[in-house]
């Protein structure tokens, strides 16, 4: 009985220490927050298309599983996401759909004619209210909505290729098994 | 030199006061407004994670300060603004989390393992003052001993 004066402080201890080394592993990144949306009805938007094209809706994306792409011109780490993203659309035919956050039309289109266009559309978010119904904090964010409409997966930042053949691939799979 | 203090002295100030909400963001009704900025002072801004969004400059700041604005016109209490933006942020953005099953370790962690220090200090005490083994009186070998010692030191 009286050891567990010696034995609780050194096990607290241990606690501390392995919480410390989880946190300060490489790719652990405190400032990627849970979300408080997963497995939630994706918010409405109704936002205007890029040009002529007509409006991108919440609405409109039910009843297929879709992957919607917050994104922005001016974002750099979006950048770095840009060629995976076109891969996905030609190879993978990722039903794909971007939200151009804080953007104006002539500055997305300029990003798309340079680096090309992997989006099926594009609906303009020049306030950010989407954004903010989203939960979005920073761009790029990426969303998985299932075919009724539920936010299933959340990626924080730049796709990569482990987080997409690791995550988003199989969780399509398994959301729509035929395609 | 009193120049140089007043405008030292007013560089200061405005340092002190500096918020970020800008004037145009500020409702007209001062009543909502003061509301909005009790309300701010306590939602995390999340790019800037140490700020509220009443100090922060970020982008994001501003969009949620609007967000609690609108909501305040729109007739929603204090505690339904904080539960919209909690929906789409989750609690981390609460500066002061709210007390329940999952953040009962900390809340009560740190004063637990104060009293527990203290309980153990207790013990520890105790035993040092309170010998718990009686001490046995020294048999008639022992305190002949004791005596010739007592004298060798003495001559």
């Amino acid at each position: 009985m009286k050891r567990i004066f010696f034995i609780l402080p050194l096990v607290l201890f241990f606690v501390l220490v392995g919480y410390f080394v989880i946190s300060l592993q490489p790719g652990h990144d405190t400032h990627v927050l849970p979300s408080a949306m997963l497995e939630k009805p994706a918010p409405a938007f109704d936002l205007p298309g890029l040009d002529n094209s007509g409006p991108l809706t919440m609405a409109g994306l039910k009843g297929h599983v879709v992957v919607i792409n917050f994104f922005a011109s001016w974002c750099v780490p979006c950048r770095i996401e840009h060629p995976l993203l076109l891969r996905l659309a030609q190879e993978n035919h990722l039903p794909l759909y971007g939200i151009a956050y804080k953007d104006t039309p002539a500055n997305i289109k300029r990003l798309l004619d340079t680096f090309g266009d992997p989006y099926r559309r594009i609906g303009m978010d020049q306030e950010g209210h989407a954004g903010l119904n989203f939960g979005v904090y920073g761009v790029p964010e990426t969303y998985v909505i299932d075919a009724n409409g539920i936010i299933r997966k959340r990626f924080v930042g730049p796709l990569t290729p482990e987080t997409v053949d690791k995550e988003l691939m199989p969780l399509l799979k398994q959301l729509e098994p035929s395609t | 030199m009193k120049a140089l203090l007043l405008s030292l002295a007013l560089a200061l100030s405005a340092m002190t006061a500096a918020h970020a909400v800008e004037p145009g963001e500020r409702l007209a009704n001062p009543v909502l407004e003061a509301r909005a900025r009790v309300i701010s002072s306590e939602l995390r801004c999340l790019v800037c994670q140490n700020e509220s969004i009443d100090e922060s400059g970020a982008d994001l700041a501003h969009d949620i300060r609007m967000l609690v604005r609108e909501r305040l016109v729109a007739g929603d209490t204090n505690a339904q603004t904080i539960q919209a933006v909690v929906n789409r942020y989750g609690q981390f953005v609460l500066l002061k989390p709210p007390v329940e099953p999952a953040t009962y370790l900390l809340w009560f962690g740190p004063p637990g393992l104060v009293a527990l220090g203290l309980v153990g200090t207790a013990f520890w005490l105790r035993r040092r003052y309170v010998s718990p083994v009686a001490v046995a009186p020294l048999n008639a070998e022992e305190r002949r001993r004791l005596e010739r010692l007592l004298q060798d030191n003495e001559g």
